[in-house]
């Protein structure tokens, strides 16, 4: 302890060894690997060797820039969406709920205890095309009447947001319940509109969450391959199912880990440009 | 375990449907818990000691066998063909439904078995193709065919596949069909023709195929008039184009495993590739539904036994030697209702249920098997074809 006392600067760093030695463990040292995969050429029978093989990347980007950018969409409009309807969810929770918030909570929780796949295959079964729902839809003539609702990109897109929102909606709420509502009460006092006070001073005071949610979304929706082969159809697929089938099927690991590195970079980019543009020193601020 | 609904014997019919219920992938759970996994054979320990013959042919304790979920008879939780086996030799067998797919379990031990290590597996169950990667790779140990007498039951058209010319490494498990199933209920009359399945416009949208690429490029290549047991790069490259077209178009809505169990019901699909093991489960679950091979051709492919390096060879052997008596292939056929690979479990079955000894499915007469054709091993494990089909099939 007395070399604790003597030695105090010490201290925060001591607190942050487990964190780092997890960080080393299980990410440092998977990527070392991944990258080395990515840049060894060969095959599954003569063995793959390490050899600067940066075509891998190249024809990676060449091949599955379709995929690629489908990913990003899908990501992106699944991560829209679970914002728009997770907003106004956890505003009301966080402001309206009074004692009913656990329960409510609870309520967008209910999900994650079934798993991620029963659920996405259950959606399967009640969006079949004889089913209830779609039979429903066509007698009112919102699709057609050779129309469907699974297999379709509007499907994945819907799997995504479905599977993802309660990682949009609890952030969100974290942040808006720590509001203050007397700042608000302040500002409509000092003449602000409701419509004012909410833009003024809700929603920036809510952006650390806005962020939290909209990156604990957006990262894994990019990733996903489950959404696109159960809901979708070969022209949904998207970057993750290529991974996927080269790692498991095809056996190309070289290249399945350089996409790997394409898809981490790519989010990486993507989570740069978003910050600058909500500004991180509003964030920590 | 407590789950009442699992107290009862149950046959692979009623588990492939609560498999597909609950979502193939998942339920495996729900499957190891309904048939009890190995702790049933563990229970009934026998610790008889058998007095086998020669000094290097020593059976040990213990057998442990990797198969695919739902692969094998189940009574009670019990396997009683194992439980056959621990009484006459007095080896346990530890039972592992682990093979839900050739590659993933390939992958699990890929690196193990690459330096030589003992995978704690002395026999498991693979197709054809990945049989004969194992093989080019070294990964397996020769069967003892001293210990194989019953080996002759063997059926013929299986003795010399070419990928182990002599059967020194492996024996056939099960085998089984790949054909086209369709609800005529929607359908409105008999699918019976790839090109028909790709091209009727009646059934836009409403059509899945295999992602197992031998199936599925093997029936359009028949279609094509092209020999899949031989491939040849341009008859691929054909069969490629088609299945590309039928995609484009918009008529193949998905590539599925076992999941066509769930479209089919749900209307989402009414016609399909699918395996003539699932024949019975489709119909129970969609009234009325056909099952046809194509009339270009069908596809037949094998499961086979190989025991993993380090596997001990004598008594996997001996495994091998009691599931090829037909009396014991006939009590597992009875509840699996795949094809039999070994003469005169046809006879024995009629002693359990005459029925099964007349359905096609299980017992293909001539006719039959003059319509289905092996796809070419070699060509199931080539990287340029498996990267050109999972290019069309979105992956």
């Amino acid at each position: 302890m007395a070399f604790l006392h003597r030695h105090r600067w010490i201290t925060p760093y001591l607190l942050l060894l487990p964190g780092l030695a997890f960080l080393a463990v299980f990410f440092l040292v998977p990527t070392y690997y991944l990258a080395n995969t990515s840049l060894q050429s060969g095959d599954l029978f003569s063995g793959y060797v390490f050899s600067w093989a940066w075509d891998n990347y190249s024809d990676a980007v060449t091949t599955y820039k379709a995929q690629f950018l489908r990913s990003l969409e899908y990501a992106g409009l699944a991560t829209v969406i679970a914002f728009l309807i997770s907003y106004p969810l956890a505003y009301w929770i966080a402001f309206r709920g009074g004692r009913w918030k656990n329960l409510l909570l609870l309520f967008i929780i209910a999900p994650f205890f079934v798993t991620y796949l029963i659920r996405t295959i259950a959606w399967k079964t009640i969006l079949g095309d004889e089913g209830f729902v779609v039979q429903t839809l066509q007698s009112l003539h919102v699709v057609g009447s050779d129309g469907r609702l699974l297999a379709t990109s509007t499907a994945v897109v819907a799997g995504i947001t479905y599977n993802y929102l309660p990682f949009m909606a609890l952030p969100l709420y974290v942040s808006l319940e720590q509001i203050d509502e007397r700042l608000i009460e302040a500002a409509q006092d000092l003449y602000a509109s409701k419509a004012k006070a909410f833009f003024r001073v809700t929603l920036p005071l809510s952006l650390p969450g806005v962020f939290a949610g909209t990156l604990l979304t957006f990262i894994p929706a990019a990733g996903d391959f489950i959404n696109a082969q159960l809901l979708g159809t070969p022209r949904q697929s998207m970057i993750g199912n290529v991974i996927q089938s080269k790692f498991k099927v095809i056996a190309d690991y070289p290249e399945a880990a350089a996409l790997s590195f394409i898809l981490m970079a790519g989010i990486l980019v993507a989570i740069l440009a978003y910050t600058r543009v909500i500004g991180s020193e509003r964030l920590t601020g | 375990m407590t789950d009442p609904r699992f107290n009862d014997p149950v046959t692979r019919r009623q588990l492939l449907r609560r498999a597909a219920a609950g979502g193939a992938v998942l339920s495996l759970p729900s499957i190891l818990a309904a048939c009890g996994g190995g702790e049933g054979i563990e229970g009934a320990a026998n610790t008889q000691t058998s007095g086998t013959t020669s000094v290097k042919q020593v059976l040990a304790d213990t057998l442990v066998f990797a198969n695919w979920p739902v692969y094998i008879d189940v009574k009670k939780k019990k396997h009683p063909t194992l439980d056959k086996f621990t009484a006459q030799t007095g080896v346990n067998v530890k039972y592992i439904e682990e093979v839900n797919d050739n590659e993933e379990w390939f992958g699990k031990f890929q690196a193990q078995l690459a330096q030589g290590d003992d995978i704690g597996r002395d026999l498991t169950v693979l197709t054809d193709w990945m049989a004969a990667r194992m093989i080019r790779l070294g990964y397996v140990e020769k069967k003892d065919k001293s210990a194989i007498p019953n080996e002759k039951n063997l059926t013929p058209a299986l003795q010399h596949p070419a990928w182990d010319p002599n059967r020194e490494y492996s024996l056939p498990w099960q085998s089984g069909m790949t054909g086209i199933g369709y609800n005529p209920k929607f359908t409105g009359g008999p699918i019976t023709s790839i090109e028909q399945l790709f091209t009727d416009p009646k059934l836009k949208g409403k059509v899945t195929c295999l992602t197992e690429m031998p199936d599925t490029m093997g029936l359009i290549m028949q279609a094509n008039g092209d020999d899949p047991t031989k491939v040849e790069s341009d008859a691929f490259d054909r069969a490629i184009e088609m299945l590309q077209s039928a995609v484009d178009s918009g008529q193949i809505r998905r590539f599925t495993g076992n999941d066509y169990l769930e479209d089919f019901p749900a209307g989402s699909t009414w016609a399909a590739m699918t395996w003539s093991g699932d024949v019975a489960q489709l119909q129970t679950d969609t009234p009325g539904l056909k099952w046809v091979i194509p009339d270009d051709g069908g596809m037949i492919w094998n499961d086979n036994m190989l025991i993993p390096l380090g596997g001990d060879v004598f008594t996997a052997s001996t495994y091998m030697n009691f599931v090829y008596d037909p009396a014991i292939a006939a009590e597992i056929e009875a509840w699996v209702n795949y094809i039999c690979p070994v003469v005169g479990a046809q006879e024995e079955i009629k002693k359990i249920d005459p029925a099964l000894a007349k359905n096609p499915q299980i017992f293909p007469d001539e006719a039959t098997l003059s319509k289905v054709k092996l796809f070419d091993a070699e060509a199931a494990d080539n990287t340029d074809y498996k990267e050109k089909f999972q290019a069309v099939i979105g992956a």
